[in-house]
């Protein structure tokens, strides 16, 4: 007994031993989002994005560096920025150099000054931050530092993008604002009425609302404010279900006009909205899936959908992420010298998995990229949302959107 | 003065939505004196089920077999779990209702996982019943309104006009020798605790549509519903239909209308002060109605706890 005990747990020893060995050639993402409570829907569609990415982008290739794999490693951060810390804490002692994060500005607020701080005390133990979906204008501005990277176009260049593709709609001539009680909705709000001011003069801004977040459980009141205000178009920023009620509410009473949004998709909020959403939800966002633009946009979709069938390429930029680090860190000829792998993403111009091009701007570590309007349809649909028929396809396209616009960012450079 | 109109008929369907849920749980604290906090689970429940049904058999076999499903489960619930915990006394009954919720809550996310479910009103019903100067009235509505005050009248003529429910208010007030004329008094209170439970089942299958079938649609509604019960007074019917309605209309009324909080504090004599945004005051002179819409129903019943203990049509104190 005594005796199986010992070989048993000799062999154990032996494979912790070989498989430490086997782990050692990976290069590890650590991945922190909400993996229980509300959120966690939202954070297992990334997380499954970053392992897919991975592998078929990075691995199936042969990795970087002559052999050296990627490895996503999740970390529950229960969308608190407290837990986020402890688990930032946790990823860097086991050695982990990249940090991928996105859900909540408030996490990435706390992350990136963090990591700052870590990389200031630890000169030989650098981390990488590589922000996914945070869109928060303040982490490319006031609270830029070199570590961080943003690969999602910021709420103030989605906003301008938008006010664009409304500038050239003359059929608009009265706009409703109405977003969540919180920093995002006021930061949406105040993007929006300063770039319909500069654009648009003539543009009247009926209303300029915010509602208890995730507390409303019927818009209708506030749908016939919107529909007596006589509004042709309505602005929010809303998310999860205050997204859904929230339009779901306007439409059902009548309202026709467009109903712009930012996150207005996936996570079973496409085929909750449906029918009825076709026609008027439009979502302004990068990444293009329909119509795919290009064979192996396509065959990435597809591959995709037969791994994880529940899921959806919601987050077209993981794909970005992913590429851009192994380019970095080829070009860098090492996966350690974080200060390298920074240099060599800053100023990256990258061909889109998902079309057009990416540009890491260098003054502020904003990825400026082609930021579409889409629209909520079944028609033409080649890769559908939430297996309901209906998808997100391009409308309208700005391109290289925000590449002039301005930053406070002060960056210092190691 | 026509929205008036089109916010009466707004508030009435939210009140109405609200009366089924705490129709249903007044009728079972006044039987059993048990404050039930899976109440709003049950209602989740009705919606997630009526969604699966809807999915082989249409919405309207939905109506039909998810709430009685519903109340068997919350007659189980009573038989099997309640009362064994009945005799430790109330505070333990109102442990296992919390945990009841916890737990309906977990489930709920394991079978159908945390997306929003896509459960849609019937094609029957998708169109515009009537306009009022342009405001559309969905035709649901209409048969929201309907269902509601169905139910409500037959319920009312169940406990006053027929034997069941005449037994069942003797009940109410002198168990014991309802007991001893040969009534079989557990059985009477199973049988309230399931039909207070597939109220709220129907109360689900009708709202998952319109307020969307999520898992934390019985959280949203959890708290007001108790609000609900104590303004109209703790196990009065009457009480909970005024109640509900009254919030139903006050709520839509908040958040209708852009009432400032400073044009009624100056006209109330109160000068702003000089510079509102840098002001210790600044929250209490910027606020507008549609803000606070969804904790007026809050404020109201501690006006209710403190001038009329025992609500508006209720026989004891909360």
């Amino acid at each position: 007994m005594r005796r199986t005990t010992r070989i048993g747990l000799g062999a154990a020893l032996a494979l912790s031993i070989s498989a430490a060995a086997a782990f050692a050639d990976t290069i590890k993402i650590a991945f922190i989002d909400p993996l229980s409570g509300p959120f966690a829907a939202t954070g297992e569609q990334g997380l499954a994005q970053y392992r897919f990415a991975a592998e078929e982008l990075v691995n199936r290739k042969g990795g970087v560096l002559g052999g050296k794999m990627f490895e996503i490693v999740p970390f529950d951060n229960k969308i608190s920025p407290k837990e986020s810390l402890i688990q930032l804490q946790v990823a860097i002692d086991q050695g982990i150099r990249f940090i991928a994060q996105g859900n909540s500005s408030g996490v990435a607020n706390a992350l990136t000054d963090a990591i700052n701080k870590h990389n200031r005390r630890n000169p030989d133990n650098r981390v990488l931050f590589l922000n996914y979906s945070a869109v928060d204008p303040a982490l490319t501005n006031d609270k830029c530092n070199f570590w961080h990277f943003r690969f999602d176009a910021n709420a103030d260049i989605k906003m301008d993008a938008l006010t664009d593709i409304i500038q050239q709609d003359e059929s608009i001539k009265k706009v409703y604002i109405i977003g969540q009680d919180y920093s995002f909705g006021k930061a949406v709000a105040a993007a929006a009425v300063r770039f319909l001011n500069e654009k648009r003069p003539d543009i009247e801004i009926v209303g300029n609302e915010l509602h208890p977040i995730g507390k409303v459980k019927d818009f209708t009141p506030y749908a016939r404010k919107i529909v007596a205000s006589g509004a042709d178009a309505v602005i929010t920023g809303n998310w999860g279900s205050d997204m859904l009620n929230l339009g779901r509410a306007i439409l059902d009473n009548g309202f026709t006009g467009p109903i712009y949004t930012y996150y207005a998709a996936a996570d079973g909020i496409t085929a909750a909205f449906g029918e009825a959403g076709d026609g008027s939800l439009k979502l302004v966002g990068e990444g293009q899936l329909n119509p795919p633009v290009s064979a192996r946009a396509d065959a990435y979709v597809t591959a995709f959908k037969k791994k994880y069938p529940n899921k959806d390429i919601g987050q077209p930029r993981i794909a970005n992420v992913i590429e851009m680090l192994a380019r970095a860190i080829e070009k860098a000829g090492s996966d350690t010298d974080i200060v390298a792998i920074a240099k060599a993403l800053e100023g990256m111009e990258h061909d889109a998995l998902f079309g057009g091009k990416v540009y890491m701007r260098p003054q502020d570590h904003q990825a400026i990229q082609d930021v579409h309007v889409l629209a909520h349809t079944n028609d033409g649909i080649t890769h559908d949302f939430d297996n309901s028929g209906y998808g997100l396809k391009v409308e309208k396209t700005v391109r290289m959107a925000g590449m002039d616009s301005p930053t406070t960012c002060r960056m210092k450079r190691p | 003065m026509e929205l008036v109109l089109v916010n009466l008929i707004d508030g009435l369907v939210t009140g109405l939505l609200l009366f089924m849920l705490s129709a249903g749980l007044t009728l079972i604290f006044s039987m059993m004196g048990v404050l039930n906090f899976a109440h709003a689970s049950f209602y989740m429940l009705g919606a997630y089920f009526a969604y699966q049904i809807s999915v082989y058999m249409g919405f309207w076999m939905g109506l039909l077999i998810a709430p009685p499903l519903v109340g068997v489960l919350g007659a189980l619930v009573e038989r099997y779990g309640l009362r064994k915990v009945h005799q430790y006394g109330h505070v333990p009954e109102l442990i296992f209702t919390f945990g009841l919720a916890l737990l309906i809550e977990e489930v709920v996310q394991f079978v159908w996982g945390r997306d929003t479910m896509p459960y849609d009103i019937p094609e029957i019903l998708r169109f515009t019943a009537f306009s009022i100067s342009g405001y559309a009235i969905p035709a649901y509505k209409i048969f929201m309104i309907f269902t509601s005050v169905a139910i409500f009248v037959v319920l009312l003529w169940v406990l006053t006009r027929t034997r069941v429910g005449m037994i069942i208010q003797a009940a109410l007030s002198h168990p014991q020798t309802v007991e001893a004329l040969g009534h079989n008094v557990p059985l009477v209170f199973m049988g309230v605790f399931g039909v207070g439970t597939a109220l709220a089942g129907v109360a689900g299958v009708i709202a998952g549509p319109v307020l969307s079938t999520f898992p934390g649609m019985a959280v949203v509604l959890g708290s007001i519903v108790f609000v609900t019960i104590v303004i109209g007074g703790l196990g009065s019917l009457w009480g909970a239909l005024v109640a509900s309605l009254l919030i139903g209309w006050l709520t839509t009324f908040a958040k209708a209308y852009n009432i400032r909080a400073a044009d009624i504090l100056t006209s109330l004599g109160l000068t702003p002060p000089a510079n509102v945004e840098e002001s210790i005051w600044r929250d209490i002179w910027t606020v507008t109605s549609p803000q606070i819409a969804d904790i007026l129903p809050y404020i109201l019943m501690v006006l209710i706890l403190v001038f009329r203990p025992h609500g508006l049509f209720g026989k004891r104190d909360a």
